[in-house]
């Protein structure tokens, strides 16, 4: 006989509500071994690749990579003993592998045979519990028990659940409930769980209410009025909210999420100012040609943007308040004498900006090789949090996306961004004649509580000098 | 430059008998004899503490334990010390020391009733001269000097050993202990196994000097130990037990070791150190390092190690089997063991929770 087990997203670390998948490392019809990885699962704590709590053949995956799913929600389906022959559960499992099926919610049909003719093991009730938090199923002792029935002193919604709400209907009414919560992590349906288990009592299905609480929050008393039928909002037969007015709504986490929190707090703590500059770099286009014919560096991509990272270290050397923290707590100007060189980065994930720690110490090749290294690692998506960690100033270059240049939000804690626009062929004055030259456009922002506008021309315009004439590298170095 | 490379050097006070290449060396005050037997033993209990560990966390990550803390990396650091401990010695361990459980005879299974919340520890203290894991950091430290200044007024032989880590060091509790027993002459080993990091936060910026330097403005010797090679482990255990028991009073232990996997399974180390690290620290295994030994000194074969991972596998199917059969407690005995004379306030709260639990169907 086949025997079917669900394995239900278990708590990961104290307290966590929900995990996103990341990957699955199994599919339908895998046989796997007793603690094999199957799934990687990210928390708000950590990444983690969970070992399979079984020895058998998997016969569904409930949810793809990328869902961010309820604790206690099942995710993976096992058969443990393939070995038996095929039943009517057997043959209904298979279902379950279509995410549209699924969605509809027959729940659990391997452990409900009872209801699709099979026979009736004894585990059927246990298996059943939905858990929020917690480790997942546990055994009979801990299965919910109905309120006793004392005269006199019964809930009303006690009341409501028990008296028109026939027995099989309650089965099915924790089936839609269970339904909700599955679907709550697309809709986002935000309840107290005791609302949320007043609404399965009452069959009421908390997707299709408008809650009136506290930032849309459904309160006991919108699913009691949804129960009578009172309420306007209540409109059972519509489908979900997310699929009327032709919007699109994306859950805001991850990388984007950070990137967030990072320029709100950037933009409204340091007081921004962004000055420009054009520049000819004609020069610096001609350098990088001969680097390119260089052997030496034969083996690592030369881009204009490693002039202007070599052009930058120099200037902050000639003006170091710029690579520094404004220290608001102990009221100091942190100056580093060391440059965390941060580029940010487009990434299939969004935006970061992974740094070069002590750039200022390399060489011009072993600055070529870090940046190709910090490019590479930041496309791949692997970019190490430490990577994005103790920046001290920052490149951004908008040039790659044809834009000729832009006002930057300073990455927090720094006190400059340098904005590297494209390098266009444009008509400009050369030795007092018009000529077509290579020309790019340089803007800086910086924090005005530390960099004033004088110190801020400064180090712009050393930096469009050393791009000008590359020659002052020596000069000035 | 505020960035710095994040290994700290050994430096040349590290007491090896074993290197990582799994070449015996000796060290001028320090030294084994073993009879091939014990060397192989040692190996065993190696492996099985690992396994014990993989089980644990394989279990938490399925949902059976709200947490593990793996021991990962420091299993020579826990079985040198374990079984350097005899029958008159007590232990006083942290929440991670299921190498020393495990050689005090700990059953594996009852370790997990805590990380699953169906008890409190689940073995008897003086049973096992093992005391129950303490989560609060450091504070067993007190608890061991205690407990060693008690077994000094009763004229009794053992010793105690306290367990902490390289975090629990900067706490006042361990400073406390660390000047008692010293006046006291208390015969009590602290056993620190510096893992490197308390929590995410580095070795460098706890103490600047190495943590066994520290014992010397106590007025007590410290050394610093090879922590991954167990036999200088258990040498400079065997030691410094010997000199607590004989009166002499206590030594700092510094086992110098590296916590390969996270804090606890709520943790993400990626956050906060370099994968880079991890690998320089897998070349100092602890179990290869004895496995090298073993082999190249033809104390043991293939069979042998082969016949240790199959005992391994068995362990892992007592560990699951029983960890899955542990029993939900009552709610009711969360007031047990409270206060041994019992209280009025708990006396009245436990009648509230019967009440409630009363008010459900089918409850007793």
């Amino acid at each position: 006989m086949p025997t079917f087990k669900d394995f239900k997203l278990p708590d990961l670390g104290e307290g966590l509500t929900e995990g996103e998948i990341l990957k699955w490392f199994v599919s339908p019809g895998d046989e796997v071994k007793l603690n094999q990885p199957i799934v990687e699962v990210e928390t708000a704590k950590a990444a983690v690749e969970i070992p399979s709590p079984y020895a058998g053949l998997v016969t569904a995956l409930h949810h793809g990579e990328g869902d961010t799913v309820d604790v206690g929600s099942p995710i993976i389906t096992f058969d443990v003993d393939p070995s038996g022959g095929a039943t009517d559960a057997g043959v209904a499992a298979p279902a379950q592998t279509n995410v549209a099926a699924a969605a509809d919610m027959v729940p659990q049909i391997p452990h409900e045979p009872g209801l699709v003719g099979g026979p009736a093991p004894k585990a059927s009730s246990e298996e059943k519990i939905e858990v929020l938090v917690g480790s997942g199923p546990k055994s009979g002792k801990l299965t919910r028990r109905p309120r006793k029935q004392v005269a006199g002193a019964v809930v009303s919604s006690v009341q409501r659940a028990s008296a028109p709400v026939p027995p099989p209907a309650r089965v099915s009414a924790a089936a839609v409930g269970a339904h909700a919560e599955q679907v709550a992590g697309e809709v986002h349906v935000l309840a107290k769980p005791p609302v949320r288990k007043l609404a399965r009592d009452l069959g009421v299905d908390l997707r299709l209410l408008v809650g009136t609480g506290p930032q849309g929050t459904i309160t006991r008393a919108d699913v009691e009025a949804a129960s009578n039928g009172s309420a306007a909002a209540y409109e059972p037969d519509v489908a979900p909210r997310r699929q009327s007015g032709g919007e699109q709504r994306i859950p805001i986490k991850g990388v984007r999420k950070q990137m967030a929190a990072a320029m709100v707090a950037s933009a409204y703590s340091a007081p921004h100012v962004t000055i420009f500059t054009t520049v000819d770099v004609t020069a610096t286009m001609d350098f990088v040609e001969r680097l390119r014919a260089n052997r030496e560096f034969a083996d690592v991509r030369i881009s204009p943007l490693l002039v202007v990272a070599k052009a930058l270290l120099l200037s902050v050397r000639r003006n170091p308040m710029v690579n520094s923290t404004w220290d608001d707590a102990a009221q100091e100007i942190v100056v580093k004498d060391y440059v965390n060189l941060g580029i940010a980065a487009a990434t299939p994930r969004g935006l970061i900006v992974p740094n070069i720690k002590s750039a200022e110490s390399l060489s011009l090749l072993e600055l070529a090789r870090e940046l190709n290294q910090l490019v590479a690692t930041a496309r791949d998506g692997k970019t190490p949090p430490a990577d994005m960690a103790g920046g001290t100033i920052t490149i951004t270059n908008v040039g790659v996306f044809g834009m000729d240049n832009g006002t930057p939000i300073l990455n927090p804690g720094e006190s400059a961004i340098l904005c590297f626009g494209a390098v266009r062929d444009m008509p400009w004055v050369h030795e007092g004649e018009l000529a077509v030259r290579k020309v790019t456009q340089l803007s800086l922002s910086f924090d005005h509580r530390i960099v004033d506008g004088q110190l801020g021309s400064q180090f712009l315009a050393d930096i469009a000098a050393l791009l000008n004439d590359p020659a002052l590298f020596a000069a000035w170095s | 430059m505020a960035v710095q490379s994040v290994q700290p050097s050994e430096g040349p006070e590290l007491v090896q008998l074993l290197t990582p290449e799994g070449e015996r060396v000796e060290h001028p005050d320090y030294s084994i004899d073993l009879t091939e037997d014990e060397y192989r033993e040692l190996y065993r209990d190696l492996v099985l503490v690992r396994r014990i560990d993989t089980e644990a966390t394989a279990l938490q990550r399925q949902g059976e334990l709200g947490l593990w803390a793996s021991l990962l990396g420091q299993e020579a650091a826990q079985v040198g010390a374990g079984r350097a401990l005899t029958g008159g010695d007590f232990a006083f361990p942290t929440y991670r020391e299921h190498g020393v459980a495990y050689c005090k005879g700990v059953d594996p299974v009852t370790l997990l009733g805590l990380f699953r919340g169906v008890n409190q520890g689940g073995w008897n203290p003086h049973d096992k001269g093992f005391q129950l894991y303490t989560i609060v950091i450091g504070s067993q430290t007190l608890h061991a000097t205690g407990y060693a200044m008690g077994l000094q007024r009763d004229g009794a032989d053992g010793a105690v050993m306290a367990f902490f880590g390289d975090g629990a060091s900067s706490q006042g509790d361990v400073n406390e202990a660390f000047v008692w027993s010293s006046v006291f002459q208390a015969p009590v080993v602290f056993f620190c196994q510096n893992n490197q990091w308390a929590i995410s936060e580095p070795l460098e910026r706890q103490s600047r000097i190495p943590l066994y330097e520290r014992a010397k403005g106590f007025g007590f010797p410290g050394v610093r130990v090879d922590g991954n090679d167990v036999l200088a482990v258990l040498a400079v255990s065997r030691a410094a037990l010997e000199r607590a028991r004989e009166g002499s009073g206590p030594t700092l232990v510094e086992a110098y070791t590296y916590r390969m996997g996270p804090h606890t399974t709520s943790d993400d180390p990626t956050r906060y150190r370099l994968a880079a690290e991890l690998e320089t620290w897998k070349l100092k295994d602890p179990i290869e390092r004895m496995k090298a030994y073993l082999s190249r000194t033809g104390m043991a074969d293939h069979d042998y190690f082969a016949e240790v991972d199959t005992a391994a596998d068995e362990l892992a199917a007592h560990i699951r089997a029983g960890c899955l059969a542990l029993d939900d407690p009552d709610p009711i005995t969360l007031f047990d063991n409270v206060y041994a004379g019992g209280s009025t306030l708990l006396d009245e709260e436990r009648e509230q929770l019967a009440a409630y639990l009363g008010s459900f169907e089918g409850a007793h």
